[in-house]
């Protein structure tokens, strides 16, 4: 199908972008790489009034690094980010996951963490290496730790007339290792389990594909650092099932990718 | 309905349009520019027929607007062919028997392009993961496969 007919906007600077959002709460969609929101739009399954295209925004773009830290723009593409990988291991370990090369092209960071789609990895990869999101609205910015950004399907703490600036990531250290796994039905494919791993040097893990959001389980996390088996605290997860894999099925999954990715562990 | 006039670099020539802004590239390409070479198969992204290159990079033409290429420089099908960059690749397809109906084809190619040109080995496991991306439903792959791989060692061979 085709998108159903909408109002384009392409402001030039982020005040004028949040004056568009602002103008048009409710109705207005921003669009980022657009790699999600077109084919939503497509099966009109999103049907914006207003599409508020961030593509010309200086502000949304680069990658500066910073005390320890880097700070990457929400219009940096996964393309891009293939540049940083040295020092965001886990980065170097999800892009190859995330849909195909065509896709890679266009999509970013900032739409995938704002659109939250729970079986994504950007967000997930966000909760296991601590990242901050910032957010630039009416009343100024401010910035949201990863673990309280994403709260249901779909569903983040930005408000309708916020807009995501920039994500920030600690570079990884000497002695930090990484660990990431996804299982899918075909190469690209959304997961149907996966899991991203941070151990630098607190272990920080995330699943995502399984439930409503990406989660994090501090029960699994001590086990695992106190060499206990982790059996019991996946218990404690709300399986999603759906047509793809029912809830014992996801339940199955998710330990076999936090066994694979486990084992995988960069040194 | 909404519309904005767009000019976009074409195969190297000017296509100037008033669009609806709702309008997505390939059907820009088959509809205001006339090149029906870009296929549109399944509208969210997934089957890869729509492929083209946009700024240098492959992009998925029903993921992306009209109006979003206002000012872009993109290549199809149409493009490769008459600049001889696909002509090594359109032989091997040919001689490997790459193509059947042809549908693919296109959006095969210009995926094709972007991993050869970028500096892609013949390693078929690679090359596999990099057309994941473009469904062909007739050939099975495998002669697709073998006809990148093909282009790749003509190229690095000694």
């Amino acid at each position: 199908m085709k998108a159903a007919d909408f109002d384009y906007l392409r402001p030039s600077s982020l005040a004028e972008a949040l004056t568009c959002l602002s103008q048009n709460v409710g109705v207005a969609q921003p669009l980022a790489g657009g790699q999600s929101l077109m084919p939503m739009m497509n099966f009109r399954v999103a049907t914006p009034e207003v599409l508020i295209d961030l593509a010309d925004i200086p502000d949304l773009r680069g990658v500066t690094e910073l005390d320890g830290m880097l700070r990457i723009g929400a219009m940096t593409t996964y393309r891009d980010l293939t540049r940083i990988t040295d020092r965001v291991p886990l980065l170097g370990l999800a892009l190859p996951h995330i849909a195909h090369d065509a896709i890679r092209n266009r999509g970013t960071i900032g739409g995938s963490v704002a659109l939250a789609d729970p079986a994504a990895e950007m967000p997930a990869l966000l909760l296991a290496l601590g990242g901050v999101i910032e957010l630039a609205g009416p009343d100024g910015q401010r910035e949201v730790a990863a673990d309280d950004f994403f709260q249901g399907y779909y569903a983040t703490d930005r408000a309708e007339d916020e807009l995501i600036v920039a994500i920030r990531l600690a570079v990884a250290k000497p002695g930090d290792s990484f660990g990431f796994y996804e299982l899918t039905q075909r190469h690209g494919d959304y997961a149907l389990a996966g899991v991203a791993i941070a151990h630098a040097p607190d272990l920080r893990i995330a699943f995502f594909g399984i439930s409503d959001r990406p989660i994090r389980l501090p029960e699994l996390e001590a086990a695992l650092t106190a060499g206990t088996d982790p059996g019991p605290a996946l218990d404690q997860i709300e399986f999603e099932g759906d047509l793809k894999a029912s809830a014992a099925t996801r339940r199955h999954y998710a330990r076999v990718v936090l066994d694979r990715a486990l084992a995988g562990m960069t040194s | 309905m909404k519309t904005k006039d767009i000019s976009v670099i074409v195969n190297g020539e000017e296509v100037r349009a008033s669009v609806p802004v709702r309008r997505n590239l390939v059907d820009f390409l088959r509809t205001d520019a006339g090149l029906t070479g870009s296929h549109v198969g399944c509208e969210h992204g997934v089957c890869g027929a729509c492929t083209v290159e946009v700024n240098g990079a492959t992009v998925r033409g029903c993921l992306m607007l009209a109006v979003q290429a206002d000012g872009a420089t993109v290549t199809t099908v149409e493009g490769f062919a008459a600049s001889g960059r696909s002509a090594a690749l359109a032989a091997a397809f040919t001689r490997r028997n790459a193509l059947q109906c042809g549908f693919c084809t296109p959006g095969m190619l210009a995926s094709a392009l972007g991993y050869i040109d970028r500096g892609g080995t013949a390693d078929r496991a690679a090359i596999r993961e990099h057309i994941s991306g473009n469904y062909c439903r007739c050939t099975g792959y495998q002669s697709i496969v073998e006809a990148i791989c093909d282009v790749i060692e003509e190229r690095t061979a000694p």
